[in-house]
C-alpha cells in the first residue's frame, strides 16, 4: 500500500512525530511505500537542523534525514508555516525540501492511505 | 502553481474541531482547505466540538490582537466548496443553533456525519 503522513506538532513537546517515525519505519518494514511525509503547524519544526537534544536522547531531526536518504522518502514542509516560525532553507536539515500545501493534497489524492500524527 | 492530477477525483473531508482562536489549527487548517479548491476535488467541510465556533456570526479580535479570519469561510462558495456539514450535538451542547453561524451550512447528527466520513477517500482534521 501507498502511505503519505501528515505531522502535525513539533518534536519533543508531542509524541506525533515519534509515532509518525514509528509509524512510517513499520510501514516501510512490511513493504509497504511511503511516499511523501508533510509537515504542518509546528511540525515544521521536524526540519530545523538547529536542534541538539541530549546524547542520551533520540535525534528527531536526524532520524527523519536518515529516513529521507536511506528510503527515498519525501520529506516535505510547508512554506507559509515554517516562515511563521523562523524555519527557512538555510536552517532546514538535509533530506527536506520547503514547498506548498498543494504538495499534501497531492499526497491525499496519489496515496492510498493519508495518515495524521497530532492532537 | 501546483501540478494538478489529471483525472482522479477524491472525496475529502476537513474536520474542524478546535476554536478559531487560542491555537493555530483553525486558521492553517483553513489555508488548506483553500488550496484543495484549486486541485478540482470533491471537497467538504464540518465543525464539531469547539469547531463550531469557527462560524460563528460577530467575531471581534481586536481584543486579542489577533486577526479575524472568519470573514474567509464566507468566500468558500467562491471557491466551490459549498458542503459545510455542522454538528449537532456541538450546536446544542455550546447553545448555539444554525442561526449563530455565518455561512448557510447543513446540521447533521453525530451518526450522519460518521456515516458521511465513512464515504470518504481521505479525511484530514484540524
Amino acid at each position: 500500500m501507498k502511505f503519505a503522513i501528515l505531522v502535525n506538532e513539533g518534536p519533543y513537546n508531542h509524541q506525533a512525530s515519534d509515532s509518525a517515525y514509528q509509524f512510517a519505519k513499520a510501514a516501510i518494514d512490511k513493504g509497504h511505500q511511503v511516499s511523501r511525509i508533510f509537515f504542518y503547524h509546528d511540525g515544521v519544526n521536524n526540519a530545523t537542523r538547529l536542534t541538539e537534544p541530549p546524547q542520551d536522547d533520540r535525534h528527531i531531526v536526524n532520524r527523519w534525514t536518515k529516513l529521507a536518504e536511506e528510503q527515498s522518502v519525501d520529506l516535505v514542509v510547508c512554506v507559509a508555516a515554517a516562515l511563521r516560525r523562523g524555519l527557512v532553507e538555510e536552517n532546514l536539515a538535509p533530506g527536506f525540501r520547503i514547498s506548498g500545501l498543494g504538495q499534501l493534497v497531492e499526497a491525499g489524492i496519489q496515496s492510498d492511505r493519508l495518515v495524521t500524527f497530532g492532537d | 502553481m501546483e501540478e494538478e492530477m489529471s483525472g482522479t477525483i477524491k472525496k475529502f473531508m476537513f474536520i474542524n474541531r478546535k476554536a478559531p482562536y487560542g491555537t493555530v489549527y483553525a486558521l492553517e487548517g483553513l489555508e488548506v482547505v483553500l488550496i484543495s479548491a484549486a486541485f478540482d476535488q470533491d471537497v467538504s467541510l464540518t465543525f464539531a466540538d469547539d469547531g463550531v465556533y469557527q462560524l460563528r456570526k460577530g467575531q471581534h479580535t481586536k481584543g486579542i490582537d489577533v486577526k479575524n479570519f472568519s470573514p474567509t469561510y464566507r468566500a468558500l462558495e467562491g471557491y466551490d466548496i459549498e458542503k459545510l456539514y455542522v454538528e449537532k450535538e456541538s450546536l446544542d451542547a455550546r447553545g448555539l443553533t444554525k442561526d449563530d453561524l455565518l455561512v448557510p451550512v447543513e446540521v447533521l447528527t453525530s451518526a450522519e456525519i460518521g456515516a458521511l466520513m465513512d464515504e470518504q477517500d481521505v479525511v484530514i482534521s484540524f
